[in-house]
């Protein structure tokens, strides 16, 4: 007779619960302004949605190809050469998905072999290192620093280096930071990429919320289309988090394989979310571009009222979120996010949620009601006020 | 009149409120809150920006129900000054709040607001019919606001996405 701990895969037993989970307290209290939410505020536009209705009433309640609705996966080619300046064939490389955390999930397990590494830099989104360690690799975890702004430190990449490095992580604008890889910076990881022959896992999930420069797709650098893994969605820049739809563009031996895993695990992705992203790509870059301008007026006015309240936070250049500096109080990130919580009512997420170069900071989003960022500054600066006098 | 980007932007967030200070709206736009007040102030003289006002849902307020009618009506427009002086004659009511030029089958719509229905059928049939370039008037009772001028009028701050989220 096995233990009730033995029904479980070790591997499982050792995967680390996210952290976020952990301010479910949150949910559980009255008067609270989350700023802990990662994802839009805007309800998906109508018009997507009703297309969605529409297919549901006209019975398109099939299956759809594997690899997604051919229309869409065509409309998703012509938005990305239009939109990014890359080149993905319609037929064979490009793979519709359950979410970008699919298409993550998928990435993973096409390309990783038992203790392949993968360097990660962080803080970065939760799901990685888990993904990572469910198909057999190693996350290998490089810093980055608050005092460059979050940019990637390609020595620090190469000094994570090992025979064993198959893949990296890029994930510009990122969540938690904000942070924008620059041109440069792009540059520098394609020639460590070629020269070390890495592939390279480029979540792109944001690529529609920079505020300051245009988005530069890691695959429209020379050379690495072929090396490249895209990943995006519609998610955060179209508010269709729930939709839950995302999508793989890569070279087709890249796409096959992955093709091959999502054949067998899920099929396709829900036709009826398929449909609604067909009339996103089709008729909804207009409210793309709306939304996109409310978030940067947000963000220009919350990253300002931090940093007047002493949370020093750097120019977040995209995606929904501020990461300011929380050091000065000498507590932890937990700690903060946690007395901020019971005192003051505000929920933010610690950042050392997203990794070790987290601690010390917290994951505000501003994907929040104008009236709401406004009162929760409010809150936080009485919150910082109480901080300094005691 | 060519405005900037940023004034238009300005003009674009007091449109949706305008009751934001301008404090920030000067963070929204990346100014100095100085410019911020001289941009608005020029609009403000530019009558770009015409008014302030807010939007009331009346009907919940006791005995403020009110009756709002849209009016349809043809007029014969005269030599010189076309719409212009007969619609100045009917704008110049307080009760009228809103005359519009229209194409298609009649030529003004106004709005008028009263506190009853015969207030209005008062209006129409002794103030505006009897003007002499109005040749027949159509009237329409709003019976209930759905959405107006943008805003859904009965839809509370329903925030449904779960509280911490990656």
């Amino acid at each position: 007779m096995k233990t009730k701990e033995q029904y479980i895969s070790t591997k499982v037993q050792t995967l680390k619960p996210s952290g976020i989970r952990k301010f479910d307290l949150a949910a559980s209290m009255e008067g609270v302004i989350s700023l802990g939410v990662g994802e839009p505020d805007f309800v998906t536009p109508w018009h997507m949605r009703e297309a969605s209705i529409l297919s549901l009433e006209q019975g398109y309640t099939a299956y759809t190809a594997n690899a997604g609705l051919k229309e869409l996966r065509e409309e998703i080619s012509t938005y990305l050469e239009k939109r990014f300046s890359v080149s993905y064939r319609a037929e064979d490389e490009i793979l519709v998905t359950v979410g970008a955390s699919q298409a993550l999930d998928l990435a993973f397990r096409a390309i990783l072999n038992e203790g392949d590494e993968v360097l990660i830099p962080e803080p970065c989104f939760v799901s990685y290192d888990s993904l990572v360690s469910l198909a057999g690799g190693v996350p290998v975890h490089v810093q980055t620093s608050g005092d460059t702004g979050f940019q990637i430190d390609i020595d620090r990449l190469k000094e994570a280096l090992s025979e064993k490095t198959k893949a990296i992580v890029l994930c510009s604008p990122s969540n938690p930071t904000g942070a924008v890889l620059s041109k440069a910076a792009l540059k520098q990881i394609a020639d460590l990429a070629e020269e070390h022959d890495l592939i390279v896992i480029a979540d792109e999930i944001y690529a529609e919320l920079t505020y300051d420069q245009s988005f530069i797709s890691f695959a429209s650098l020379p050379k690495m289309r072929e090396r490249t893994i895209l990943i995006s969605g519609f998610s955060k820049g179209f508010a269709m988090t729930g939709w839950r739809l995302g999508y793989i563009a890569a070279d087709s031996y890249f796409l096959h394989a992955m093709l091959k895993i999502h054949q067998y695990s899920v099929m396709c992705a829900p036709a009826m979310a398929q449909f609604a992203a067909l009339e996103a790509l089709q008729n909804g870059l207009a409210e793309v571009e709306k939304m996109r301008k409310s978030y940067r007026q947000r963000r220009n006015y919350f990253v300002e009222s931090l940093n007047e309240i002493g949370l020093h936070c750097h120019n977040p250049g995209g995606a929904f979120y501020a990461f300011p500096s929380i050091q000065q109080t000498s507590m932890s990130s937990e700690q903060f996010a946690e007395a901020l919580l019971l005192e003051e009512k505000v929920a933010v997420v610690p950042g050392s949620v997203f990794g070790p170069s987290g601690e010390g900071y917290i994951r505000c989003s501003y994907a929040s009601s104008l009236d709401h960022l406004q009162e929760a500054i409010k809150r936080m600066d009485k919150f910082m006020k109480k901080m300094s006098t005691s | 009149m060519k405005l900037s980007e940023k004034e238009m932007e300005i003009l674009e967030i007091l449109e949706e409120d305008s009751r934001l200070s301008v404090d920030t709206i000067a963070k929204m736009v990346c100014l100095s809150v100085e410019e911020t007040e001289g941009m608005i102030q020029k609009l403000e003289k530019e009558k770009v920006i015409v008014d302030y006002s807010t939007t009331i849902d009346w009907k919940k307020v006791d005995g403020h129900e009110g009756v709002t009618a849209m009016i349809d009506v043809k007029v014969t427009p005269k030599r010189g000054v076309g719409f212009h002086e007969v619609a100045e004659r009917i704008y110049r009511f307080d009760e009228v709040k809103s005359v519009y030029l229209m194409s298609g089958a009649y030529d003004l719509s106004v709005i008028i607001e009263g506190r009853t229905m015969s207030d209005i059928a008062h209006f129409v049939s002794e103030k505006l019919s009897t003007l002499d370039s109005v040749i027949s008037t159509t009237t329409h009772f709003i019976l209930k606001k759905y959405k107006h001028d943008g805003v859904v009028f009965e839809q509370g701050d329903n925030d449904k996405r779960i509280v911490v989220s990656p």
